[in-house]
């Protein structure tokens, strides 16, 4: 990356944190943790910003109850978020997985830490540099739909790529 | 702030009245008590103008402890016939028996001119007409009152029991505040009856499970506060705090102490895959004791510190399994339909109490540590992390409701699954641990 790109890019990350942060992966974020430092959606005409990995490559996939496998969905849309990483190298991710609340809490933050390193391998088999992401579970501590039937569950059993700035920064 | 003040309680047994004879005053626990037994609790007698509160609070505390193990029916002071006015007075065991009162509490309270409390108090079997062991004198601050009031509980349920109290102690937990999708927790720690309620952290990251030392002058628990799950142990006095030694890049959660209070067993997350370590607090020796592709999580240690239970999907769904404390030997101990997880030991040894899910419920149960015997306590929507009070005989759990709104609550129940109650503290709660009984 040139330099110039980097100040670019620099310029672009503190446009967005101007704005106010949707991070509708798990709501208002009060943990202080990285979610807090999660990147904006906006610029979602801009192929390279993180609105567009967020609403146009998709940043998450969800899964079948307690189980970690990737469903041909899944892939599909990691497939475009490994095209995305590999395109925008500028970008490093940590993948946040997470749970639904009908398991208990150590051993959903377990199940949680399984689907991220799912979502993790994956991308690392497109190509992906393993030291430009990381994981984390949340197990069921930040659900993002708050009801108590499964249409709920389905969307709360996730892992969500969070981009952030800075390989190597 | 202190968690524990340190209690200079001074206990001194009083000269007999009578004669010390055991009577038949008596219940068993184990045989699942449906009928509470009667009992008076005197409004304790003020030696000093200044302890009449004091002696009005303590007895009224003694009284709700000993009600509220659903053990013991408390007897209206409306309906009594005799009041005691002086400690020493003998005791118109006729005046009770007509009240059908089967035990009898009567003490006194005395505040000294530099704020020293002192309790004095002794348990009568009415029906037998004689004291049941030696009466008692504590001492401590007026600050104290409290607990000194629990300790002359622990005393009366001890006796009538024959098991240890449970009155005196504490309970750490997560307080919960906040919508469902960005909940705020902080760990806070309380008296077993939710009393004194102090914060130990703020809300600024999640916080999980915190856990008491053997001891009860430490905590273990989790924190996001770097972004990450990780272990951190506080002194309760203190309040100042360290990170586990752990390896970077790895998720660590789950910990509880080995009886030692020097080892410290937790879960291990890296690459996905979660297991089982134990931790040498003074060295920062790490020892790993399970090593399979599959979940080993939430790890308790047995109280003579020899065997760990543990749950583990290695069969393909969560169940318990006890191994040796150097990971050898894994043996599965949960056979029956649904998935088993969160197990602890009781300090008793006799039975682990566990999280059970099936059929869309979840329950608390119990089950011998070989497997055997098992008994669910609890059904609701959401029931979880089970912690046994001091003495084995009560368990604190986390129940939380259903739909958008839903929280979370302390409740406790009884090992023979009667008693079940809220703790009554403001607000939502979870991830109870009891305190060891305090000193």
């Amino acid at each position: 990356m040139t330099h110039l790109t980097k100040v670019a890019l620099l310029l672009g990350v503190l446009a967005l944190a101007a704005c106010s942060t949707s991070a509708d992966r798990f709501g208002t974020d009060p943990s202080g943790g990285f979610g807090a430092d999660g990147i904006a959606s906006s610029g979602i005409g801009d192929p390279t910003s993180a609105g567009y990995f967020q609403q146009q490559v998709g940043d998450r996939v969800l899964f079948v109850v307690d189980t970690s496998d990737l469903t041909p969905q899944a892939q599909d849309t990691l497939r475009g978020q490994a095209q995305f990483l590999m395109s925008n190298a500028g970008y490093t991710a940590i993948i946040e997985g997470h749970a639904d609340e009908r398991g208990t809490r150590e051993y959903n933050i377990a199940l949680g830490a399984r689907r991220a390193t799912a979502v993790q391998d994956f991308l690392v088999s497109q190509g992906v540099a393993p030291n430009r992401l990381r994981t984390v579970s949340y197990g069921k501590e930040r659900p993002l739909e708050v009801c108590s039937v499964e249409s709920c569950y389905a969307q709360n059993r996730r892992a969500v790529t969070v981009l952030g700035a800075g390989v190597g920064s | 702030m202190m968690l524990f003040r340190i209690l200079a309680l001074v206990v001194c047994g009083l000269a007999a009245p009578i004669y010390a004879q055991d009577g038949p005053l008596r219940i068993e626990i184990t045989e699942g008590v449906i009928e509470p037994l009667p009992i008076a609790v005197a409004p304790f007698v003020a030696e000093t103008p200044s302890a009449a509160s004091f002696a009005n609070d303590i007895s009224q505390v003694i009284g709700e402890d000993l009600a509220g193990t659903g053990l013991f029916r408390q007897i209206s002071q409306s309906a009594f016939i005799s009041q005691v006015s002086s400690f020493e007075a003998p005791v118109q065991y006729a005046d009770w028996k007509a009240i059908n009162a089967q035990g009898l509490v009567t003490g006194a309270v005395g505040v000294s001119a530099d704020g020293r409390l002192t309790v004095k108090f002794r348990l009568f079997d009415v029906f037998s007409e004689g004291p049941l062991g030696d009466g008692l004198q504590f001492a401590g601050t007026t600050a104290d009152w409290r607990r000194i009031a629990h300790k002359v509980a622990d005393q009366v349920y001890s006796r009538i029991t024959g098991e240890g109290g449970y009155f005196d102690s504490r309970v750490v937990f997560v307080r919960e505040s906040g919508p469902k999708n960005a909940r705020q927790k902080q760990v806070a720690a309380m008296d077993y009856d939710g009393e004194n309620l102090q914060p130990l952290t703020d809300a600024s990251a999640i916080v999980l499970a915190p856990r008491f030392s053997p001891q009860g002058d430490r905590i273990l628990f989790t924190s996001y506060e770097t972004g990450f799950p990780q272990i951190y142990e506080m002194n309760v006095s203190t309040l100042t705090r360290r990170a586990l030694d752990v390896p970077a890049e790895t998720m660590t959660f789950a910990p509880r102490y080995a009886p030692d209070g020097q080892t410290v067993v937790f879960s291990l997350a890296e690459g996905g895959n979660t297991d089982i370590y134990k931790l040498d607090l003074a060295s920062n020796r790490r020892t790993r004791l399970t090593a399979t592709p599959s979940i080993e999580t939430a790890p308790s240690f047995s109280p003579d510190g020899t065997r760990i239970v543990f749950e583990s999907d290695r069969s393909g769904t969560q169940q318990l399994y006890v191994m040796n404390a150097d990971g050898s030997n894994p043996q599965r101990i949960s056979f029956g339909q649904g998935r088993y997880g969160t197990p602890v030991w009781s300090p008793r040894g006799d039975l682990i109490a566990f999280t059970k899910q099936n059929e869309g419920r979840f329950h608390i149960g119990v089950i011998r540590t070989d497997g055997s015997e098992e008994r669910l306590l609890t059904a609701s929507f959401l029931d979880e992390g089970p912690t046994w009070s001091p003495n084995g005989r009560v368990i604190m759990f986390t129940r939380e409701t259903a739909g958008a709104d839903g929280a979370p609550a302390l409740f406790s129940v009884d090992i023979s699954g009667r008693n079940l109650r809220r703790v009554p503290i403001p607000g939502a709660a979870s991830d109870p641990a009891w305190s060891p009984l305090l000193p």
